[in-house]
């Protein structure tokens, strides 16, 4: 004899697995006065390239900075990172297209976060999945270079709806390419209404004295809290 | 395409809370999915069928119900929904909004059980 079937609230969130790693990594960061800054973009957009300028800049203003990288299958990037002489650790996540708190969580395992005052974690190049997942991250940034076209955000609002700031990168190129800037911004600000923009190029290094002194501010108010 | 991952997720959830009632027999499972979870709902629903085989979960259903977007309109003093996800802006007054009070969600909401 079978019973008619009953409905049970459940009311859980499905990547809450990921969500309490992430809320203990968060958690972790404060206690270490770090400041957790994540990476989003498509692949070519420039996140290594400006990574590696930032960590060479934050190095030579005294900071301790450190990255996570992860990527389907090369250790390119982390190579090219190492060049800043800051460390550097490669998540290869296979066929996987995103990263997970715990990858994260096991990347810096064996990194005292005492010692560092900065983690970047560049996640894979893909505009749609990283946006599902917290990394612990204090700030989320997503990059959009000028050669990709003026409507990216309208295309993928998820991802720049979800992040802290929106970054404009390979500005050098801008006029090659007729990058409409005011389009680009208008379009962010529709999905992600009052996002911080900045312009920069990690090649002539247009821009990046602004986004040092957004990083040097974040990281004075970690320290003070 | 993260939805596989994110199947093995809820059918992980789902497991947990078929065990905290007594390991019944699951008829449905019943999802929440907003447009901000960055989840979309027939990706998910063909990785559900890979992910289901070979578990408890073999012939249960997996209901989707989408949520949308609802957020605090500062100028209506309300809740308010938005034109649409690329433009994130009041619809009675286009105030563009950034508080979000739904349209996150990526929630297992509800069990359907037969004892």
């Amino acid at each position: 004899m079978s019973s008619e079937p009953r409905i049970v609230e459940v009311r859980r969130n499905v990547l809450k697995h990921n969500d309490q790693v992430a809320a203990a990594l968060r958690e972790r960061f404060a206690g270490a006065n770090l400041f957790v800054v994540s990476l989003v973009s498509s692949p070519g957009s420039g996140k290594t390239a400006f990574l590696e300028k930032t960590l060479t800049l934050l190095k030579e203003r005294g900071y301790r900075p450190a990255a996570v990288v992860g990527d389907l299958a090369t250790a390119n990037d982390a190579n090219r990172l190492a060049r800043s002489k800051a460390p550097v650790k490669q998540i290869t996540t296979g066929t996987l297209c995103h990263l997970e708190a715990a990858m994260v969580d096991g990347a810096i395992a064996d990194w005292d976060l005492n010692e560092l005052d900065f983690l970047f974690i560049e996640n894979v190049g893909n505009l749609v999945c990283p946006s599902s997942y917290d990394l612990g991250e204090n700030m989320r940034v997503v990059l959009l270079s000028v050669t990709e076209g003026e409507d990216k955000p309208l295309k993928y609002p998820t991802i720049f709806h979800g992040a802290d700031l929106a970054v404009i990168t390979k500005t050098d190129l801008g006029e090659a390419v007729e990058f409409d800037r005011a389009e680009a911004k208008k379009n962010i600000q529709s999905v992600r209404p009052g996002i911080s923009m900045l312009e920069l190029s990690s090649k002539n290094g247009q821009g990046m004295e602004e986004w040092m002194k957004l990083l040097a501010d974040r990281y004075s108010d970690v320290r003070q809290k | 395409m993260h939805e596989l991952s994110i199947c093995l997720s809820l059918l992980d959830v789902a497991g947990e809370e078929v065990e905290r009632q007594g390991n019944p027999q699951v008829e449905a499972i019943y999802l929440k999915l907003g447009p901000l979870a960055g989840v979309v709902k027939e990706a998910l629903l063909s990785s559900y069928e890979l992910a289901r085989a070979a578990t408890p979960f073999a012939k249960c259903r997996l209901v989707i119900e989408e949520v949308p977007i609802v957020v605090f309109c500062s100028k209506c003093n309300g809740e308010r929904p938005v034109h649409s996800i690329q433009n994130f802006s009041c619809t009675e007054c286009d105030t563009p909004a950034s508080e979000v009070i739904h349209g996150r969600e990526l929630q297992l909401a509800a069990l359907e059980l037969v004892e």
